[in-house]
């Protein structure tokens, strides 16, 4: 029995980043660390993409607030806004929506940087010079984008939230002091706390699959396009299917 | 007689002049692509202190061999002895402890070109030789960069350079792990003749000043003349024919005389 080629290829793709993550965690995390190019990372990563991710948080909980308000005044429960828009924010919302800003500005950039590196022979220079290009160019990245996409998520939360609050106040009035007090009412740590870790395996996913596709790019420049492209589409669908196991462990360990 | 011919004697391809070493044997080496059979049997062995070129056409498999020898290509079957270890049968990190030893100029230079000049030739001193003081390592990169004339580059980055100059600072970044054996993959192709002339001339440099060997893959014959101690001919996958410039220019055979016309 044969199997079709798209099954046979997904198999192969899916065989090949086993491996690839495998190398990471046999070579990427034994010293010598590459500190230089991890902090530059950290910084091309985290705060560069702080702008974007910081502007659509602000949005969204405006947005989220505005929209829920004539609903919930239907029922007259407009006192609830900021706990559900908060508990939306945090546990959901948040992460993802910066997950995927992410996989959109990161996961392209690394994808296409490491393929343009790929063609024009930089890693095969890196690796004939008996330097680990591994090392310096995918754990750093990985490590880089595993880390600093929690802290982007917990800032996009803050945002959304304090947007959340100027929403509330576009048609009403109410203190910050009171608004905080509705919201942390209604939070719980069990609330807060996977979806940081959650966070955590979407930096990680995205900053291996743009390794991946970079690192294993060919055919010129058609190929930096495509790994660039397959980047972000792999990374994205990947985030909601870690998002989606998530929800399950979390109802399992009886935090819902 | 100069000329040897391979495939009909075996032995002759690693035979060893006098009073000299191999530092690279090659022994029935193998590499396909699907079902294009690039190597096959291919028998070479280069020697201390000589500059052997790989004359070859397009597509004839020269930048494989080199690559099966550097260790970025694994061979089908075969044996490549560097320096005494045979490269397939290495582990990672032995065979980086090779690289660091055996140089290698990219045909298209490979620079990092998100670094300057001196961030490009710090990138292997740096990983290799950690206990350098920062002065000790500024040192050699002027070093390296002065034995191809091109000091007032250091802070300049790789796409503010001609090609020539781009060339140049590859072979600096190669040169300045002090390799016992260099590589050049096509140093001339795309250069005008006289940046050329100035390669070749660079690659003699480097022989006579560090004492590499080398094993040079080209088919522009003015650097094949200017730079070969001896000749190797890859026909079909094989090392057809070994000898000097003046004995391959005078063979009979039509496929390496067609080189020289």
């Amino acid at each position: 029995m044969h199997l079709p080629t798209t099954v046979t290829d997904l198999l192969t793709e899916t065989g090949a980043v086993a491996r690839f993550t495998s190398r990471f965690w046999r070579e990427g995390i034994k010293p010598r660390y590459e500190w230089q190019e991890f902090l530059r990372q950290c910084y091309l990563i985290g705060y560069q993409s702080l702008p974007l991710v910081g502007i659509t948080a602000f949005i969204m909980g405006l947005v989220m607030t505005l929209q829920s308000r004539p609903t919930m005044a239907r029922f007259g429960a407009e006192s609830w806004i900021p706990s559900m828009v908060a508990l939306s924010i945090i546990r959901e919302i948040g992460p993802v929506i910066t997950a995927l800003i992410c996989a959109g500005k990161i996961g392209s950039s690394i994808g296409a940087e490491l393929g343009s590196m790929k063609v024009t022979e930089q890693i095969d220079a890196m690796e004939v010079s008996g330097t680990n290009p591994f090392k310096y160019l995918v754990a750093t990245r990985i490590l880089a984008a595993t880390l600093t996409l929690p802290l982007l998520a917990v800032l996009a939360d803050a945002i959304a939230i304090y947007a959340s609050y100027i929403g509330v106040n576009m048609k009403g009035v109410t203190s910050l002091a009171l608004f905080m007090n509705n919201v942390f009412d209604n939070l719980a740590f069990s609330d807060v706390l996977p979806a940081v870790i959650k966070t955590f395996f979407f930096g990680f996913a995205i900053g291996l699959i743009g390794c991946f596709k970079g690192y294993n790019s060919d055919k010129g420049t058609e190929g930096v396009g495509r790994s660039a492209n397959s980047a972000v589409v792999i990374s994205s669908l990947l985030i909601f299917i870690i998002d989606l196991i998530a929800v399950q462990i979390t109802d399992l360990l009886g935090f819902n | 007689m100069d000329t040897l011919i391979v495939n009909e004697q075996p032995d002759t391809a690693t035979r060893r002049p006098e009073g000299s070493e191999a530092v690279i044997t090659i022994d029935h080496l193998y590499k396909s692509f699907g079902d294009n059979q690039v190597l096959q049997d291919f028998n070479l062995s280069l020697y201390r202190g000589e500059n052997l070129v790989v004359l070859g056409k397009s597509g004839s498999g020269k930048s494989v061999l080199i690559k099966c020898i550097i260790g970025l290509l694994e061979p089908d079957a075969g044996s490549i002895y560097v320096l005494g270890e045979n490269i397939p049968d290495l582990e990672h990190d032995a065979l980086d402890q090779i690289r660091t030893r055996v140089g290698f100029l990219f045909q298209s230079n490979a620079l990092y070109d998100s670094m300057t000049v001196r961030e490009n030739l710090e990138f292997p001193l740096r990983r290799h030789w950690i206990d350098k003081t920062r002065a000790e390592v500024d040192e050699m990169v002027m070093e390296a960069l002065e034995n191809v004339g091109l000091a007032h580059t250091v802070d300049m980055m790789p796409a503010e350079l001609s090609g020539g100059m781009r060339k140049r600072i590859g072979l600096a970044r190669t040169l300045i792990l002090k390799p016992d054996i260099i590589l050049y993959d096509e140093p001339t192709t795309g250069l005008d003749p006289i940046t050329a002339r100035e390669i070749n001339q660079l690659i003699l440099d480097v022989q006579r000043k560090y004492n590499t060997s080398a094993i040079i893959i080209s088919h522009d014959m003015k650097c094949v003349e200017y730079t070969a101690n001896r000749i190797a001919v890859l026909i079909d996958g094989r090392c057809q024919h070994i000898g000097t410039f003046e004995s391959l220019s005078r063979s009979d055979d039509p496929r390496v005389t067609a080189f020289f016309l």
